[in-house]
């Protein structure tokens, strides 16, 4: 609240709206354009993308993840190129890949790229820190690997996963509205900053920058809690 | 049939842990395992339970052989209750079997807490109750009442013979007492 009020005085005391607009209206752009299907169309644009990025690379991160544990070779092979993606920035990706992909599709693929260095090296410390006496544990009752991997791997990693899960959430909204407002594709979110940007419509940036930070909020909230859902239904005997 | 143990080295690095050593181990007979600290009791055990490999030596008679343990520490999964931890080793036991063994053992508000809630002590007899109910031929005990008070230590001392007669026992402890109580049929001195 005090926060609002400094922007809010903020705003007054520029007395221009196209600087720094004020709260108040932000709101009454917001609510303005909540009546409108293209802005409900927007953010399904970009949340179906932007997702369908993160679980991809949570599914390939982790996957990756399990194969360099098990073949060093296999890890040998990937650190350059998980050290290369973390260090390039995201924009040069996204200019590099609008020459590969479709600009509809752009946003897949950087919050994929981005998503996955993070998935990929804390699900792989996760494993590397497994208890090696839990393990032994395991070999000695000759528990199945099924068991093994359920009761034993599952709850050693999951709190590497859920906090990557946690970076991961925040990186992929802002590559992948990144990705949208240099790719510009039609219906996305980030076409909407890119206008705002061009017309120097500074409530209606504001007013979808709050959109993302909302839907992203949102987004986490959701899959923090699926994923807390399956860990007691894995961690039931 | 037998387990015979003949001529088992161990060294880690110039350290040698087991020189030569040799023993026959009757079947279905608790045999008891003392000397002093350092001297390689749970270097034995692991040898035995197949988490390390002799230097030399041969083991004959585990084979096919199913294993119990209860480890110096207690290696239960933190998250899961001690029904859980049972269930884990013991799919066999039916819920009710496992809370009936634990009456007498853990108190009853610890039956369904996760592990990391619970004092020490209640702790080592959920891995000691673990290590008894799962379905087993050798039992490996590596000083498995250390740290229990004594009036508890009596109660699952005597718990564990009680619940292990028959089978194949491998006792590491400092104490004659508990090699007596367990009806220990030798006890392996390691030089």
């Amino acid at each position: 609240m005090l926060w609002l009020l400094v922007w809010q005085l903020g705003s007054q005391a520029l007395g221009q709206e196209i600087l720094l607009v004020s709260p108040v209206s932000v709101l009454v752009r917001l609510s303005s354009l909540i009546r409108t299907f293209p802005f409900w169309e927007s953010i399904g644009f970009s949340l179906a993308r932007i997702s369908l990025g993160f679980l991809l690379a949570a599914f390939w991160g982790t996957l990756f993840a399990a194969l360099a544990a098990r073949f060093a070779g296999f890890q040998d092979l990937l650190t350059p190129l998980i050290l290369a993606i973390k260090a390039t920035p995201v924009a040069s990706f996204i200019i590099l890949a609008l020459i590969w992909i479709p600009s509809r599709n752009l946003s897949v693929f950087i919050s994929f790229l981005m998503v996955f260095p993070v998935m990929y090296s804390n699900v792989l410390g996760g494993i590397q820190t497994t208890s090696r006496e839990l393990l032994e544990m395991a070999q000695v009752f000759a528990l199945p690997a099924g068991r093994t991997i359920r009761y034993i791997y599952i709850s050693q990693i999951l709190p590497f996963f859920r906090s990557a899960c946690t970076i991961g959430l925040g990186l992929c909204w802002k590559s992948g509205i990144a990705a949208e407002v240099i790719g510009i594709p039609d219906g996305s979110i980030g076409e909407k900053l890119y206008n705002a940007k061009i017309f120097l419509n500074t409530p209606d940036l504001f007013a979808w920058t709050l959109v993302i930070v909302m839907v992203s909020l949102c987004f986490e909230k959701l899959v923090l809690r699926i994923l807390d859902t399956c860990v007691r239904y894995l961690e039931r005997m | 049939m037998a387990i015979v143990l003949e001529k088992l080295c161990k060294a880690y690095g110039n350290h040698g842990v087991l020189t030569d050593f040799s023993a026959v181990v009757p079947e279905g007979k608790v045999t008891a395992i003392m000397a002093p600290s350092g001297q390689g009791k749970t270097t034995l055990l692991r040898i035995l339970m197949g988490l390390e490999t002799p230097d030399s030596g041969k083991i004959s008679g585990l084979s096919g052989k199913k294993f119990s343990a209860v480890f110096q520490e207690n290696r239960l999964c933190d998250n899961l209750s001690p029904v859980s931890n049972i269930r884990l080793v013991a799919p066999e036991q039916k819920r009710s079997q496992i809370i009936a063994a634990m009456e007498g053992v853990l108190l009853a508000d610890c039956f369904h807490q996760p592990v990391r809630e619970l004092s020490g002590g209640m702790r080592r007899r959920v891995a000691i109750l673990r290590a008894l109910l799962a379905d087993y031929d050798i039992l490996f005990l590596d000083e498995p009442f250390k740290g229990l008070d004594d009036k508890t230590r009596q109660v699952v001392i005597r718990d564990a013979k009680l619940r292990s007669t028959g089978k194949t026992v491998f006792l590491i402890t400092h104490d004659p007492w508990e090699a007596q109580i367990m009806e220990a049929c030798q006890i392996l001195t390691l030089r």
